[in-house]
């Protein structure tokens, strides 16, 4: 119990403020859910009880590898990365002469989270953008497979940047020192993954409720120009008013972080949404009841996360 | 005591092995029996088929199956026998002995008449990982007709064969879907209850994910 007790007793309170208000949000959520499986029995809510279980499991998880600290969170976004990586390469082309780079893919992951847990960022920063990236064709050559080469380099180049390098400053926040910081380096994390989320949801209650004019028809055909724009501005205020209690930022870095993460999320969503259409899936897993796969639940957050990563130390944070 | 082993090594080696390679993703695991004698026919291309159908059984019932395997494959070498028999847990069929006659079917009816959930490859051996599946032996309709009380669940698994294809050593982590369709049942009629199960397999194929593997 006292290590419970102290465990909370570290945390700054906007961050533990923020977290009971995930959860409350949650908890009803579930209490709606289950008040129209009572109520309406002649409707079939389990997918809604399954999103909201799935969603409890998911926040439960990432608040205790926050509250934990940055090893356990890192720990936590490698596996995210290993599962996103595995479930990418799984619906893409492969071919059987590729089975060792798909190794030497997965081998990325561990590197790529030893330079967070190590805190070197100068090698961070261009170990997957500049050195994976010319391994794996140099690879792919030696190998001497040529058949569709340009195809496949570009399938593995993408699945290691999305997967395990954008996800990765996720994790890489979480290495920010607390004086810099309004609310510890987990109320950094914390209001990445609040903010990304927010912006899916509210674009998807716009959309419900006044969308008319579809944006991407050909991608997304349930996405409209009325949720794009809602969960923008909706968004945007919530950055706007809420971000000085979890960022350092103020004025203009506040203000173009503001308006920049609403997009990238509607970006990373319609990219995920044209890679499923080109592969012909509508999931890309299981693995999450009521979501789908883990790439269906984190394609904004592999925009979000190193956007918001770049704009905060462009802006704000002297260590980076 | 080996049984408690067994059950050991299939819930804390087995299964995390099974979920890191291929991510288990179950579909109608509500169509799974939950106890014996019950018989699943399963599509194969891989050892990994019979590492993931030893992992998606609930912990109650995990103990009662058993994968049918070739004996003259799994069991020439001492070493890897044993463990096959008393750890993997395999119901032996010598495909090598066929033709003189034997009852090479007679350990697998056993283990029936003992109330445990058999798992048969009817395609006989590993195929080459493209999503083909070829002929199906009838010795599975031999079992559902000794056993017509037992349910015998069609099983798809795709995408086995990329993790760890026939001929290859070092498996690689890749998704596999596995779809669990529901069971059929003896109808009296060898070759139409085999006609029955390939259409299963094949209406189960048909729901997986594709597979872009070549």
């Amino acid at each position: 119990m006292d290590i419970i007790a102290r465990v909370f007793a570290d945390q700054h309170p906007h961050l533990l403020w923020g977290l009971a208000g995930v959860g409350g949000l949650v908890a009803l959520g579930a209490v709606v859910a289950g008040a129209l499986t009572v109520l309406r029995r002649d409707k079939d809510y389990t997918e809604l009880r399954q999103r909201i279980f799935s969603w409890v499991v998911m926040i439960a998880l990432i608040s205790a590898a926050l509250l934990a600290g940055w090893p356990a969170t890192t720990a936590l976004f490698a596996v995210v990365s290993f599962i996103a990586l595995r479930e990418f390469l799984s619906l893409a082309p492969t071919r059987r002469e590729d089975r060792l780079i798909v190794l030497a893919a997965y081998l990325a992951i561990p590197v790529n989270y030893a330079f967070v847990a190590l805190d070197i960022y100068g090698i961070y920063l261009v170990l997957i953008p500049v050195y994976a990236f010319l391994i794996t064709p140099w690879l792919m050559a030696i190998i001497g497979q040529t058949r569709g080469y340009l195809a496949s380099v570009a399938m593995f180049h993408w699945g290691l940047m999305t997967c395990i390098y954008n996800i990765g400053y996720v994790a890489y926040l979480m290495r920010t020192p607390d004086y810099e910081l309004p609310a510890g380096a987990a109320g950094l994390v914390f209001f990445l993954l609040v903010a990304t989320e927010f912006n899916d949801v509210a674009q998807y209650v716009w959309g419900k409720l006044l969308g008319r004019r579809k944006i991407i028809p050909r991608v997304s055909p349930n996405k409209t120009w009325e949720g794009f724009i809602g969960g923008w501005i909706s968004t945007a205020a919530l950055i706007w008013f809420a971000g000085p209690l979890f960022t350092p930022l103020e004025d203009t870095g506040l203000a173009v972080l503001a308006l920049v993460l609403p997009v990238a999320g509607f970006a990373g969503d319609v990219t995920m949404s044209a890679i499923k259409r080109d592969i012909g899936v509508k999931d890309t897993s299981h693995l999450i009841p009521g979501h789908g796969g883990i790439l269906d639940r984190i394609d904004s957050l592999t925009f979000t996360a190193p956007i918001y990563f770049h704009l905060l130390a462009w802006f704000a944070l002297e260590t980076f | 005591m080996i049984r408690w082993l067994r059950w050991l090594l299939l819930l804390i080696v087995v299964r995390p092995i099974a979920r890191f390679l291929t991510g288990a993703d179950v579909t109608g695991r509500e169509h799974l029996p939950l106890k014996g004698p019950a018989i699943i026919a399963a599509n194969h291309n891989s050892h990994v088929d019979t590492l993931l159908m030893l992992s998606i059984f609930p912990s109650k019932a995990v103990m009662r199956v058993r994968p049918a395997a070739a004996s003259d494959y799994f069991l020439k070498d001492p070493v890897v026998g044993w463990f096959s028999r008393n750890l993997v847990g395999i119901v032996p069929v010598a495909r090598d002995r066929v033709a003189s006659g034997e009852d090479v079917l007679a350990p697998a009816r056993e283990a029936l008449a003992a109330g445990d959930i058999i798992v048969v490859f009817p395609e006989g051996t590993r195929g080459d990982a493209s999503d083909e599946m070829s002929r199906l032996k009838s010795g599975v309709a031999r079992l559902a007709e000794a056993f017509p009380e037992a349910p015998v669940t069609p099983v798809w698994i795709q995408g086995a064969g990329r993790v760890l294809p026939k001929g290859e050593v070092i498996p690689v982590p890749m998704n596999c879907a596995v779809l669990i369709g529901e069971p059929l049942h003896w109808n009296g009629r060898r070759s139409e209850f085999m006609d029955g199960l390939r259409d299963a397999l094949l209406t189960l194929k048909d729901q997986a994910p594709p597979l872009r593997w070549s």
